[in-house]
């Protein structure tokens, strides 16, 4: 397992037009760590986590991973793609819609970031990829095209893509909420794993059984802005603002019958 | 009827043909090249340069095509540009074709989901892997049937080319009726002939579709 990363945000703003996504956001990510990001949809969960691999373009403000700034070279600079595109083979992302590539198997859609990306031969990214689709438990589906895989294996395919590039910190989108119930567990299970190896990792989630019992911090958001990051417990067992514990009232109202 | 005038005319008329279907086939294969060209530029050039092209394909879809192959043909000579009937037609269809096929090109690349874009860049792909490994392959399933109608509607675009003697196969059934006088039966040898291609056309459009959507058909 290659070193742990580390992500510290600053200050961060994001704007589509008047509209304001993120406001002041101030995070520390500590390297080997899992930060689950909660909140009401809407709130800026998704950009934020987006501006860390700079999928989303941030205005002002500062991301640094291991303390290197992403996306820009100096305020309004943007960087070179090429630079980009290096910073981002260490940041491995998992989306709520999968994203897999469907004209590719399994296999292809995990060994296509080794050749294009890591030029590694095909023998070898096929090797690897074998290796990375059996670590989530789905080496016998490695010749199968997504359409053919339930939306939880997807998933899993699509986590195989991520650490088989070796990443040394993991997104995590609401990796779940696609899913049916059923299928929540194997995904999460999965990523438990990976927590226990000592990934560093960011979680927007709704899965609050996740963030209390794996999430080393949990953050809150709302309207744009991170309302507060604390340990799991403070956050979801005794929060102390109002706008946290309404959150969680909802939550549970909606979860209880 | 009188169908004996066929034997007469009849290597004349499947030279004819075989005209039209060359005019086709290599009208469509260059329109569709020039038409990627265009929706690849439209998609990742500067601004100024898509203003350009999309200059380009208003004047050319504004316009009909018996309009356009005059200026080509007639125009041309006059600029400089002076060409044998054949070439000038395949160029004009080329030219005629080629903002139609931009436009299935680029319906075909925006039904690629863009978190499928977004998946090849977050593993840090470069734009031009992007387009090769993912953006193709998957608009071009996406585009594939709208390319395949429009190539048929091209087959009888064809016909306008006897207008500047290019020798398809209306220009031959022309001649046959004017020294012959069976207007219906070479007029209906035409029709048949152009049935059968547009048949041809569609059952491989078809097969080829079902085969390279083989994988992408959810099955529950």
């Amino acid at each position: 397992m290659p070193a742990a990363s580390s992500v510290e945000m600053r200050k961060v703003n994001k704007y589509y037009d008047k509209f304001q996504a993120l406001k002041d956001i101030d995070l520390s990510i500590p390297p080997g760590k899992v930060t689950c990001l909660i909140g009401p949809s809407g709130s800026g969960k998704s950009t934020l986590l987006r501006c860390i691999n700079f999928l989303e373009e941030y205005d002002s403000g500062e991301v640094r991973i291991d303390g290197q700034l992403i996306g820009y070279d100096a305020p309004n600079k943007k960087m070179s793609g090429r630079r980009l595109r290096e910073m981002r083979r260490s940041i491995g992302m998992v989306f709520q819609q999968f994203n897999l590539w469907p004209h590719m198997t399994a296999r292809e859609n995990v060994a296509e970031g080794l050749i294009r990306v890591r030029r590694i031969s095909k023998a070898d990214a096929d090797r690897r990829a074998s290796e990375a689709l059996a670590k989530v438990g789905l080496a016998d589906k490695s010749a199968s095209h997504p359409s053919r895989l339930s939306g939880g294996q997807q998933q899993r395919v699509a986590i195989a893509r991520a650490i088989a590039m070796e990443p040394r910190l993991m997104l995590f989108d609401e990796p779940t909420s696609a899913l049916d119930p059923e299928l929540v567990g194997e995904v999460l299970s999965v990523m438990r794993t990976l927590a226990g190896e000592g990934m560093t990792m960011v979680v927007v989630t709704h899965e609050m059984g996740f963030a209390a019992h794996v999430a080393d911090q949990v953050g809150f958001m709302e309207k744009g802005e991170l309302v507060s990051v604390d340990s799991p417990d403070r956050i979801l067992h005794h929060p102390e603002d109002p706008r946290i514990q309404s959150f969680l009232r909802t939550y549970h109202e909606r979860n209880s019958f | 009827m009188e169908w004996s005038v066929l034997q007469q005319y009849g290597p004349s008329l499947l030279k004819g043909f075989g005209n039209t279907i060359l005019c086709w086939a290599l009208g469509t294969v260059f329109g569709m090249a020039l038409g990627l060209v265009i929706a690849l530029v439209q998609r990742y050039a500067p601004r100024w340069v898509t203003w350009i092209v999309q200059a380009y394909i208003e004047v050319i879809r504004g316009t009909p095509f018996l309009v356009q192959l005059f200026v080509l043909y007639y125009g041309g000579p006059l600029v400089g540009l002076r060409l044998d009937a054949l070439p000038a037609g395949l160029l004009g269809l080329t030219i005629y074709g080629s903002p139609y096929f931009a436009e299935i090109f680029r319906s075909g690349f925006r039904a690629v989901p863009d978190g499928q874009i977004e998946a090849a860049r977050a593993i840090g792909m470069s734009e031009s892997d992007i387009v090769r490994r993912i953006l193709l392959p998957l608009g071009l399933v996406s585009a594939l049937p709208a390319l395949v109608n429009f190539s048929i509607i091209l087959t009888k675009e064809t016909v306008i080319l006897s207008i500047i003697t290019v020798p398809e196969l209306l220009y031959q059934v022309q001649r046959m009726s004017a020294e012959t006088f069976r207007y219906v039966e070479a007029n209906l040898v035409l029709a048949l002939f152009f049935w059968g291609l547009v048949e041809t056309i569609s059952r491989v459009g078809l097969r080829l579709e079902a085969r390279i959507t083989k994988h992408l058909i959810e099955r529950t």
